[in-house]
């Protein structure tokens, strides 16, 4: 049961993400392309799933626990570190360098090209690469 | 400004957050894709890997069922009828992307929809901050290979 409501999660992702353009790195770089011919698509993607989650959330910490979970396991790290912040940078790099955040480069699995093969597996190897740094830094 | 074109971003938001309200009122978890993701191929599999596996699933068959129907549910991307778009480089340009992407997600506890959905939805500093941060990066760097590497391409 838990399997199939994890699917269920993934195919809502996936189909918001190809509806709203975001499976098109071209679009993604136009918005990050403020000073150039913007475009503000993502913004909307952005605002109408922030504010979804934001209104949705509070409807579901109503009750004491998940459906299926023993607990709804949330981070409880409040503090701003170098690491946060310096990971934050590196992926913003990556992202106005190739267009993909992970969420769409997964997604797009299903047009895949030699660059989309390249960025999937340097991806994979940067998640192990970071589990190799210190725990805090 | 193309208003079709953003009702459509607004219409895929939602269901982006419906996706995450979803995982979360379920399971009890945060629909973050580096984390999700990151966690299934990084630590060996546990009892508890298999919604992931159908996650990362249905996340792929998302596009494809819109390429299935033609893209004619609508989407927009650069082309009509166009679900996937072409990436921005060649394989030497996405391996240096894919590897800033990987670390940097992995550093950071979160990529856009960990930090920029889940967490400015749960109102925490840290993803507010992250999400901040890695906005104003990609936009830099967006500008600087757009106006002054490429020369105001």
């Amino acid at each position: 049961m838990k399997t199939v409501m994890g699917y269920i999660a993934g195919l809502l992702f996936g189909l918001g993400l190809a509806l709203a353009g975001m499976t098109d790195p071209a679009r993604v770089l136009g918005f990050l392309d403020l000073f150039g011919a913007w475009d503000p698509t993502l913004m909307f993607v952005l605002g109408g799933a922030v504010v979804t989650t934001f209104i949705g959330y509070r409807v579901v910490f109503r009750r004491e626990r998940p459906m299926l979970g023993e607990t709804f396991q949330l981070p409880t790290r409040q503090d701003l570190d170098g690491r946060l912040i310096g990971g934050a940078a590196l992926f913003g790099i990556g992202w106005g360098l190739s267009g993909y955040c992970p969420g769409p480069a997964i997604a797009s699995i299903a047009g895949l090209t030699a660059p989309l093969f390249a960025m999937l597996v340097a991806m994979v190897a940067g998640w192990f690469l970071a589990r190799a740094f210190p725990a805090r830094g | 400004m193309d208003w079709s074109a953003s009702l459509q971003g607004l219409v895929g938001g939602v269901l982006i957050g419906l996706s995450a309200v979803w995982l979360m009122a379920t399971l009890g978890r945060i629909a973050g894709i580096s984390g999700i993701v990151g966690s299934l191929v990084t630590t060996l599999p546990k009892g508890d890997s298999a919604w992931r596996v159908a996650f990362v699933l249905g996340l792929i068959s998302g596009p494809l069922l819109l390429m299935l129907t033609g893209g004619g549910l609508g989407n927009v991307a650069g082309e009509p009828g166009e679900v996937v778009g072409q990436p921005a480089g060649g394989v030497g340009l996405m391996l240096v992307a894919g590897l800033l992407v990987g670390v940097g997600t992995g550093l950071g506890s979160g990529c856009t929809s960990g930090h920029g959905v889940c967490g400015l939805a749960r109102l925490s500093p840290r993803s507010m901050v992250a999400t901040a941060t890695f906005l104003a990066c990609a936009i830099v760097t967006v500008y600087v290979v757009r106006h002054v590497i490429g020369g105001g391409a």
